[in-house]
């Protein structure tokens, strides 16, 4: 369990050092900058296929993406009480 | 281990009603000219038929491993939704591919990680269809493949159970971008310095941003497996993921 929580800061931690080396950047998407890319060694490209649906707004799309990590989360945290209830018994 | 109806349409509602939130990896609807689109679903859908028949195989055999497949799955999941800030001051998400290929194989991951890019594309507007078969191959076949091999060889090499997971997990997150790198470079080669120009600049986007995300997605991978390692481990015989000399 120590060992465990131990690993999880340093997680924590390899999150959270950008955001101090990297002051001021913008911390875009990556996809983004690889769109310009893209444009840079041919500026002719053209997508030729758009999204079917985009998320309305920014608020819409956390929304949704809050709603994934819950959902996934709640599954493991599930899990993990399930295992251990199972096991105490056992 | 019993598992009952209402876990099992638990998760797939997981997987139905849950888009999955990607920044940074993968390749935009469209960016991909028309060839390059149709070359990668060609060389994708094996392994999804594949993986189709791997997972029926597993659950046959080993009933009881149904939850670990839900977890897998779930793990993918929660991971492809931490965007997460890297050293380059751009962000990026782990792919979570991992702990599925360790406990499964490689191909069982291949349609995991196809339908987490599916919901991706469909709902988020992030990859896209057109997209979806170079996406697929670079995070669900190619990582999955990189993860599978990593870890049996450093079990041959007698690297304990947690550092093997780590490396794994690691290496077949990094070695993802490299594919997504590979892809755009081919359809986009640079008129000075060709393929491996473009290659440079995508690698430059892509995997330097990955680095310290590739680090942690080791890290989380060996946090679970640790667990299981606790709790699960009759399952994790069953699916033969000890090496020879750990499993006495």
């Amino acid at each position: 369990m120590k060992k465990n929580l131990l690993l999880l800061a340093i997680v924590v931690l390899l999150a959270i050092i950008p955001l101090f080396i990297q002051k001021g950047a913008e911390f875009e998407g990556a996809d983004g900058e690889a769109e310009a890319a893209i444009s840079e060694i041919n500026a002719d490209y053209e997508p030729w296929f758009e999204s079917l649906w985009e998320p309305p707004s920014g608020e819409i799309e956390s929304l949704l993406f809050a709603l994934q990590a819950a959902i996934g989360a709640g599954f493991i945290g599930y899990f993990i009480g399930l295992m251990r209830g199972k096991h105490k018994e056992g | 281990m019993k598992f009952s109806g209402w876990k099992l349409s638990y998760f797939l509602l997981a997987f139905l009603f849950v888009p999955n939130r990607a920044f940074a990896m993968h390749i935009m609807e469209g960016f991909l000219p028309i060839e390059w689109a149709i070359f990668w679903w060609v060389v994708s859908i094996p392994f999804i038929i594949l993986g189709l028949r791997s997972i029926r195989k597993t659950i046959d055999e080993n009933p009881e491993t149904k939850m670990i497949l839900g977890l897998s799955g779930a793990f993918a999941f929660v991971l492809s939704a931490l965007k997460i800030p890297s050293v380059t001051g751009s962000c990026s998400h782990p792919t979570g591919v991992g702990l599925g290929t360790v406990l499964f194989g490689p191909l069982a991951m291949s349609v995991i990680g196809t339908i987490v890019l599916l919901f991706q594309s469909l709902l988020l507007a992030h990859g896209g269809l057109t997209t979806l078969g170079a996406n697929t191959f670079s995070m669900a076949i190619v990582g999955p493949i990189i993860v599978y091999y990593v870890f049996k060889g450093s079990q041959k090499m007698g690297l304990s159970f947690s550092v093997a997971v780590f490396l794994a997990a690691m290496l077949g997150d990094l070695g993802t971008y490299v594919v997504t790198s590979v892809q755009l470079a081919l359809a986009f080669p640079s008129e000075v310095g060709g393929f491996m120009a473009s290659f440079t600049k995508f690698a430059g986007i892509f995997a330097l941003t990955q680095v310290p995300l590739a680090v942690s997605e080791g890290i989380l991978t060996v946090i679970v497996m640790n667990f299981l390692k606790k709790y699960n481990v009759s399952e994790l015989k069953a699916l033969r993921v000890f090496s020879a000399k750990e499993a006495h």
